[in-house]
């Protein structure tokens, strides 16, 4: 007979009491919360899935969605081609890798509020470097304070500056473990660039590409701190993204059932999304 | 299909090389005919790579020229070259298949979706991969994926030559038997240049039908195999080639005659020139025998190898390797040693110094 050894659990045991106290737990207040109602005093009310219905049906969480979906999509659209572009022009050896490889991570050094604390400025209209020369030197009236427009280029912007040097380091990192034999193998073969981007660089940069998306995917989804510095989710309603919101409707309103609901909805869209694309980029490699 | 030609060619992977030292590779003059099988047979480090890389063009030459029939390609692209390559690990496509990866270098000249088809199949059956050549080439093993590399060379018809990195460093060792007959047969069927370069002695002698011995840059040896064994130029070749290697014995020369220990020894014909500098007899294990008179000699090991013996003697403080057959003597018991005279041979400064007799 075949003994097993359940020594392993003694392992995982700190860290399954971690994730229970850092996560679990919380969470499972998060589910008390969003089917009862309460009015403090520890007095709760069963409310069912009422909470779950009414945000499911709100105006206000869908255009909150669907500016939320925008957002991801056009910092995925232009953080991954930019970051693979830019992986591409690095140098793969010699005194400028470190050189490079530093410049590119120094972004992401820097705390989230800070970047939000950093752009605000960099962006104020009258004193503000850019905001400055955008309306003082070219003319522009750029004030996203006052523009919805220019709030978005803003946060997009940022999020640009802040986070494509994940996609570069990511890529970089699946580039330079190609060997050099299939760039020439590829000479001799008579491959165009594109065809050796096509068959040997990206193929071989899949998977952490996929990690890349899927990462930046979860973060952009979930981004909070550096808008919220930015913009406040202003002006108006137009930059409040769906964490924003929920603390606007958890702590501003002090709706705590329907935050409840409504941030188990938002988990489970953002699981959702990061399971089907994971599934579908990896389905090839099972085979 | 293609002479080519080395001409006076020089590299160094420093841009202002000044001692010899620097050079990868120093001054090779070589021909290659049209149709031969190659190998290029040294160490690791030898320059026989760098070599490779300069004829299929990944490498411009610092000095010199090569010729294909005659005309300069020094200068051309690889892809101009018209030349194949297979490395050392299997280089594939991944995300095609087998049937595209084959049509992939005709494809990128341009060529016919018909001409394509028939040369992609011509080839798969040559290489024994009908069978798969709607599967991802992901998939496949390393020697089918190897195969494949094969195939990409062999696919355009008109290649000027096929150059193999030591194809089989990644293979199974019982694959790698199947593997290089295959290579052989192929030969024989396309008649395409073939330029085989492996450290490994057994596959440069089982495919090649002349063997180029390198080391520290230069060439030390054109031949077939058999006269690489027989007549080794240098003490290098005698090392390297064979198992064991040859034994090389420092001695002394007087009056154009060698002498070990004080003992003469026969050599196989006079020696040209002067015997100065570092002098050495050079004499193949196959061809030392254990006789009732000749040197004195200890023995120190016995090796038995299942076909034959080994045995190692101390000879004067230097070890002599001599293959025998039937019962070898004890370890530590005193014995003589014959050298045959027409397989004895002189080398001074390695080089070797002695001329066969005639008749």
């Amino acid at each position: 007979m075949k003994t097993e050894n359940n020594k392993g659990w003694f392992f995982v045991a700190p860290v399954l009491v971690l994730v229970a106290f850092n996560a679990l737990i919380p969470m499972m207040t998060v589910v008390n919360y969003s089917v009862q109602e309460t009015f403090g005093d520890n007095v709760f009310f069963w409310q069912g899935l009422d909470w779950f219905q009414q945000i499911l049906r709100s105006d206000r969480f869908h255009s909150a969605l669907g500016r939320q979906f925008l957002f991801t999509f056009l910092i995925l659209i232009i953080e991954i081609p930019l970051g693979i572009a830019i992986a591409l022009s690095m140098p793969r050896k010699g005194f400028w890798v470190p050189v490079c490889l530093v410049l590119m991570a120094l972004p992401m050094l820097i705390p989230w509020n800070v970047v939000g604390a950093m752009w605000n400025i960099f962006t104020l209209p009258d004193i503000g470097l850019l905001g400055y020369f955008l309306n003082h030197v070219l003319g522009i009236n750029y004030d996203m304070t006052q523009d919805p427009l220019a709030a978005w280029v803003t946060i997009i912007t940022m999020d640009v500056w802040h986070w494509t040097s994940l996609v570069v380091l990511l890529s970089y990192a699946g580039l330079v473990s190609i060997p050099d034999a299939y760039y020439q193998a590829a000479k001799i073969d008579g491959a165009s660039n594109w065809s050796v981007f096509r068959y040997i660089q990206l193929p071989k940069m899949k998977t952490v590409l996929t990690i890349a998306i899927l990462l930046r995917f979860m973060d952009s989804f979930n981004i909070y701190t550096e808008p919220f510095v930015l913009t406040g989710g202003g002006p108006g309603n137009s930059t409040t993204l769906l964490s924003i919101d929920l603390v606007k409707i958890a702590l501003g309103q002090f709706d705590l059932g329907p935050a409840a609901a409504m941030s188990l909805i938002y988990f489970a869209i953002t699981l959702l999304v990061s399971w089907l694309f994971y599934t579908l980029m990896t389905k090839d490699d099972l085979n | 299909m293609a002479k080519i030609t080395l001409s006076n060619l020089r590299h160094s992977y420093y841009p202002n090389p000044s001692s010899p030292s620097d050079y990868a590779l120093k001054e090779i003059d070589l021909d290659w005919s049209d149709g031969g099988a190659y190998a290029l047979l040294g160490p690791s480090g030898c320059g026989k790579s760098t070599l490779l890389n300069i004829i299929s063009g990944l490498l411009v030459p610092s000095e010199g020229r090569i010729l294909f029939d005659g005309q300069d390609v020094t200068e051309l692209a690889p892809d101009k070259r018209n030349i194949a390559q297979v490395f050392q690990f299997p280089v594939i496509y991944d995300t095609m298949s087998v049937y595209d990866n084959l049509a992939f270098p005709l494809r990128n000249r341009g060529r016919d979706e018909d001409t394509v088809r028939s040369r992609v199949m011509a080839i798969a059956e040559m290489l024994e991969v009908t069978d798969m050549l709607d599967q991802k080439a992901a998939g496949l093993s390393p020697d089918n994926k190897q195969k494949i590399s094969m195939g990409r060379g062999l696919v355009r018809e008109d290649v000027n030559v096929v150059m193999f990195d030591e194809p089989l460093t990644v293979i199974d060792p019982h694959l790698k038997w199947k593997l290089r007959s295959k290579l052989k047969e192929l030969h024989q069927r396309v008649k395409a240049t073939m330029i085989y370069v492996t450290h490994d002695q057994t596959e440069a002698l089982t495919f090649a039908d002349q063997v180029v011995v390198m080391q520290l840059g230069e060439v030390v040896q054109i031949g077939t195999p058999v006269e690489l064994f027989e007549r080794p130029a240098h003490t290098f070749v005698g090392h390297f080639i064979g198992s064991p290697g040859m034994n090389v014995l420092p001695c002394e020369v007087s009056a154009g005659q060698a002498m070990l220990g004080g003992q003469p020894v026969a050599l196989e014909g006079p020696i040209q020139g002067e015997a100065k500098g570092q002098t050495e007899i050079g004499i193949r294990p196959e061809f030392v025998s254990l006789a009732e008179t000749g040197l004195p000699a200890t023995v120190t090991k016995v090796s038995d190898l299942g076909r034959h013996m080994v045995v190692e003697a101390d000879l004067n403080g230097t070890t002599v390797s001599a293959v025998i057959n039937g019962t070898p003597p004890e370890k530590g018991a005193q014995v003589h040693l014959q050298f045959r005279p027409d397989q004895t041979r002189l080398y001074v400064d390695g080089w070797i110094a002695t001329n066969p007799q005639e008749g």
